[in-house]
């Protein structure tokens, strides 16, 4: 088995300006999802707007890690494309995540898509 | 036979099927490399002594399998730590190798785990071209036009991804099968294309590769009697290999369609690719493979080279530029539309299609524009033409052939 990160991302923007059909899709997608997936589903979310991020990292370039992280309002990146939501699967291949993953509405939707990705397995 | 060419001739032959044998018990990709080349070397040291064995193959996949054990049972501390190749339907155990490999499923595995989607098109060819047909990395480099390191770290990168990603080790369900059937297909045409006519280097034909595609695809054939686009696949395959003993004259020099002995294409290939073809065009929306294999089959059925028939082959270019438009296909059929209409009419078909960024250092377009200014007689401007072909190409047989025909063109200048 092995356990895989999908990271669905999507232009933000879209997203908040989805018709409620659109809306529809995507919560059908998701309800599909958690039938086919069932307990392999290790942790999933839902994330509320990138505005609502903080964002830590070292005061400057050079700063002592002993100053401790500056404090900043929004994501670590400033970008159109921002994650949404994301699932953590264990599954026994990259083929049954893909296969998980290409139900979601979200990957075939023209500003979103779902990036796979192995989680190192510590054994 | 030598006995080195008797290990050849195995290579060529098996190694796909060692590798893919030997990958069941390592479930690892690199190691299962790595034993089957010890194992060739191996052939190489005891063969001469012993004499070859009644069953080659078997005798390699047992020898890679030892080393495969050997190995993992030093490296076994090391190697948890790493993530294994996902083989789900073949129990591995030390006992694997000792049942006959299923050649045509196991080398399959390999393939279709090759051509996995997820790994990059580029990637796809050169694990293939390492992998699958046993290309040496130097080779791969060269047919990519990269350094041998580069292609190296490419193919490095592609095994780790196979492993860390848990790409599968399988042929696809039947349901996942006609998705995962094009990336295949569009390997073997890379692979047959490089070697039916090689980029570069002293030999027209890359004779391993294109018998290596032919081999592949006459087992995705098996495996899908009924798909037209791996029948188109094939006939396209057999049709333009058919002619390969016709196409360099006796100095190792190109020859162009128009001089080949036609007593020399095989017509048992000819007969199998048109067969092949009906099926590939029978039901709607044929497939590119099946649309070029059309226009090989039309030079197959053609007497002579004058009596081709030109509108067919046009028209069949029409079809291609039309639902698959490219830069190649428009100078393609910019050359049939001048052997229908005249050089003149070729000539400013080629001018039309010349401004395309992607045919700049295209050694073919120079080399049509030469063939129809030397048809015309304009002697200065075909020289030009033939000089620039030269610059751009880098196959021997080929060069050898323009060289031919500048030197004529010359002549006529004096």
């Amino acid at each position: 088995m092995a356990t895989y990160l999908l990271l669905i991302y999507g232009d933000e923007q879209r997203w908040q300006s989805m018709t409620p059909d659109e809306r529809a899709e995507i919560d059908a997608g998701h309800r599909r999802f958690r039938e086919r997936a069932g307990s392999s589903v290790l942790a999933s979310g839902e994330l509320e707007p990138s505005s609502t991020a903080t964002t830590l990292r070292a005061r400057s370039a050079g700063a002592a890690p002993s100053d401790g992280p500056s404090v900043t309002d929004g994501p670590f990146l400033e970008s159109k494309e921002v994650v949404g939501g994301f699932y953590v699967v264990d599954v026994p291949d990259l083929d049954a995540a893909l296969d998980l993953a290409a139900g979601l509405a979200e990957a075939t939707h023209d500003h979103s898509g779902v990036q796979v990705q192995p989680l190192v397995d510590h054994g | 036979m030598d006995v080195r060419d008797e290990v050849e001739a195995a290579h060529r032959a098996d190694w796909a099927a060692v590798v893919a044998a030997t990958a069941r018990v390592t479930r690892d990709l690199d190691l299962a490399e790595e034993c089957a080349q010890d194992a060739f070397a191996k052939a190489l040291e005891t063969w001469p002594r012993t004499g070859v064995p009644d069953l080659p193959r078997g005798w390699l996949v047992t020898v890679a399998g030892n080393r495969a054990r050997d190995l993992l049972r030093r490296r076994a501390a090391w190697r948890r730590a790493l993530p294994l190749l996902v083989v789900d339907d073949v129990a591995p155990g030390p006992d694997a190798l000792d049942e006959p490999p299923v050649v045509p499923d196991d080398t399959l595995r390999l393939v279709f785990t090759c051509c996995h989607p997820a790994l990059a098109r580029d990637a796809q060819v050169a694990l293939t071209l390492r992998l699958v047909c046993g290309l040496a990395t130097a080779d791969v480099a060269r047919a990519f036009l990269v350094r041998e390191a580069t292609m190296a770290a490419r193919l490095t990168r592609a095994k780790k991804k196979i492993a860390a990603a848990r790409i599968p080790y399988r042929v696809p369900s039947r349901a996942d099968l006609p998705a995962r059937v094009g990336a295949v297909c569009e390997v073997l045409h890379l692979v047959f294309t490089a070697g039916h006519t090689a980029p570069s280097g002293e030999r027209l034909v890359r004779t391993e590769l294109v018998d290596a595609a032919v081999r592949h695809a006459r087992t995705l054939r098996r495996l899908l009697p009924g798909d037209r686009q791996v029948a188109g696949l094939l006939a396209l395959f057999l049709l333009v290999d058919a002619r390969r003993a016709a196409r360099e004259d006796d100095d190792g020099r190109l020859v162009l369609l128009a001089d080949q002995d036609r007593g020399l294409w095989r017509r048992d290939q000819v007969e199998e690719g048109a067969a092949l073809l009906a099926q590939a065009l029978g039901g709607p929306e044929p497939h590119r493979y099946a649309v070029e294999a059309a226009i090989a089959a039309v030079h197959a059925e053609a007497p002579t080279w004058e009596n081709t028939d030109w509108d067919e082959i046009v028209g069949l270019y029409d079809v291609l530029l039309a639902r698959w438009p490219s830069p190649v296909v428009a100078l393609n059929r910019a050359v049939a539309l001048g052997l229908r209409d005249g050089p003149r009419a070729g000539l400013a078909a080629l001018d039309a299609v010349a401004g395309e960024s992607a045919l700049a250092g295209y050694g073919y377009l120079s080399a049509a524009r030469a063939d129809f200014l030397r048809r015309l007689g304009l002697w200065a401007a075909a020289r030009a033409a033939y000089e620039e072909a030269l610059v751009l190409t880098a196959n021997a047989s080929e060069r050898r052939f323009l060289e031919e025909r500048l030197r004529d063109v010359e002549g006529r200048l004096v």
